[in-house]
């Protein structure tokens, strides 16, 4: 399979502090990648560099055989245009309208699109699929529960039909029972839609048991890497994340 | 009286002119901008100079004054837009001083006696103030049209997304820095056009009218009317402007010194953001993507009873 998003030696830094220092890695196309870690691992700032919000102070990074972002002097993309070339990013914490109904997020989700047809052709199908968002389509967002704020997040990113889905910690703040069913639709996500998707989790188990690979990332470095279950069945992942 | 009420409407158009140039940089788009009086100075400016020293027509400034106003919205919005809130609140509060103090170097003591503007022949004099009122209103109505077509176009959605979440707007393909600047440019040209209107009526430019209490009173008018909603916003020109010919109208100008206003303003604004901080009439309702046509929102429009009953059933 071919390789859609290519991670090539990034370093990040917040002033003096570095929060990812050489990393590397590479998602393939239509696969199911997670990224796992400790609060402060800098998971959330991979993701960040990769839509361009935060700046590389070395390395580069590839969507599609094309470089996207890289260190300052080469000049990288801006976020909006990152998100041009198919790149969505469900932001942690879902940063949704909240003053806007569902409806309103979903149109704004599909900003990039310009056939309204097609637009209204994408609200049904996402109205099927989170049937909870077609039942609350008039309603507020800030009325919203969390889980069905973080399904609104992910329809809102799938409206501009993305090759490749960021997710950041979908299942932050929700029941157990929420973050399994958020975990399914990513997977129909993925196996229907043909969409790649990248998440960053901390709940490892969940994360790592619906990936085909994963890597995990400890202080601002990639220490580990392999299949999904592979993974689950590492004694250092077992040890400091599963809890076994 | 009558010709009180007669300022109080030629003043209430040229501040809801203008606070719907200020509604388009702070409610649709977010943005704490505190420089509106600087705007209003250079397209005041702008008609004076056109029409006293080159001779030129009035409707000739108008254009003049509004890409005046919008360039230099644009050459300051490039640096500080980057800034946020606060900010962003403290760069143009500066910005809009550096304008007057400009305007008071070039010309102290301002323009005087510039010459009366003309429409197809007929002179419109101080004096004859419904003229006046009709052509200020005139063009509160045109920009009022324009704007809330704005509002629920593709470029006000963005302004609407890039005031509601920043992150979130960029991930979904806004380039928040174009549409931060448009919205400011295309406020600060409509200031410019207020400015410009102003001066047909006085006839008169000073920089001392162009003070950081004017963009204070503009502000007031969105915030007291209603971010983001250009009906609100025409109605808060009228409450300010009333508010401010209080003392006059009810013919205590000696008991009430004129610096009360200043403190009416600041307990209105107190006032409204204890009980009502969206405003007397709130945000508009966004409609973007309204499956109605163009034909069917004007009929909606007209037939008021009949929308109500709609909005009901939903």
């Amino acid at each position: 399979m071919a390789e859609i998003l290519k991670i090539n030696d990034i370093s990040v830094s917040y002033g003096s502090i570095r929060a990812l220092s050489n990393v590397s890695m590479s998602v393939d196309e239509g696969a199911v990648v997670s990224l796992i870690g400790a609060n402060g691992a800098g998971k959330s700032t991979l993701l960040k560099a990769i839509v361009g919000l935060e700046p590389l102070k070395n390395g580069s990074i590839s969507f599609d055989g094309e470089v996207i972002a890289q260190t300052k002097h080469h000049g990288s993309l801006s976020t909006d245009l990152i998100a041009r070339r198919g790149i969505a990013l469900v932001p942690e914490g879902r940063h949704v309208f909240a003053d806007m109904t569902v409806e309103e997020n979903l149109d704004m989700g599909a900003f990039m699109v310009r056939d309204q047809e097609l637009i209204n052709k994408r609200k049904e199908e996402m109205y099927e699929f989170f049937p909870i968002l077609g039942a609350r389509k008039k309603q507020k967002t800030r009325s919203l529960s969390g889980g069905e704020q973080q399904m609104m997040a992910i329809a809102r990113a799938l409206m501009s039909s993305p090759r490749l889905l960021l997710l950041d910690e979908p299942g932050l703040g929700l029941a157990p029972l929420v973050v399994q069913d958020i975990f399914n639709k990513i997977r129909i996500i993925n196996q229907e839609n043909k969409v790649t998707v990248f998440l960053v989790e901390q709940n490892a188990r969940l994360a790592l048991r619906s990936s085909s690979y994963g890597y995990v990332l400890e202080n601002g470095k990639i220490v580990l890497e392999d299949k999904g279950e592979a993974l689950l069945m590492n004694e250092r992942v077992q040890k400091a994340y599963l809890g076994a | 009286m009558l010709n009180f009420f007669q300022l109080i409407l030629i003043y209430a158009g040229i501040y809801a002119v203008m606070a719907i140039g200020q509604n388009c940089i702070t409610g649709y788009t977010g943005m704490l901008s505190l420089c509106h009086a600087g705007f209003f100075c250079i397209g005041s400016y702008a008609t004076a100079i056109i029409c006293k020293t080159f001779g030129l027509s009035f409707w000739i400034s108008l254009p003049v004054a509004a890409i005046a106003a919008g360039l230099v919205g644009l050459l300051i919005g490039i640096p500080t837009l980057r800034l946020k809130g606060d900010y962003l609140c403290i760069a143009t509060l500066g910005l809009g001083e550096i304008i007057r103090n400009i305007a008071t170097n070039i010309n102290p003591v301002g323009y005087n006696s510039i010459p009366r503007a003309t429409l197809f022949g007929y002179q419109f004099a101080s004096r004859n103030k419904l003229a006046f009122i009709i052509l200020i209103w005139a063009f509160v109505l045109v920009f009022y049209i324009l704007f809330q077509q704005l509002a629920h176009s593709r470029l006000g959605r963005a302004m609407i997304a890039v005031r509601e979440d920043e992150v979130a707007a960029q991930s979904n393909g806004i380039n928040v820095t174009k549409y931060k600047i448009s919205s400011f440019v295309l406020g600060a040209a409509v200031g410019g056009i207020a400015g410009c209107l102003q001066t047909a009526y006085t006839l008169t430019v000073q920089p001392g009218s162009y003070t950081f209490m004017v963009s204070v009173m503009v502000l007031c008018t969105v915030v007291l009317g209603g971010m983001g909603n250009a009906k609100a916003v025409i109605l808060g020109a009228f409450i300010i402007q009333f508010i401010s010919y209080l003392p006059q109208l009810t013919g205590l100008t000696n008991v009430i010194p004129a610096q009360a206003k200043q403190l009416i303003y600041g307990l209105l604004l107190v006032v409204m953001m204890l009980c009502r901080p969206q405003g007397i009439l709130g945000r508009d309702k966004y409609r973007y993507g309204d499956p109605r046509t163009r034909m069917e929102k004007f009929r909606d429009f007209f037939a008021r009873p009949k929308k109500k009953a709609k909005g009901g059933e939903v």
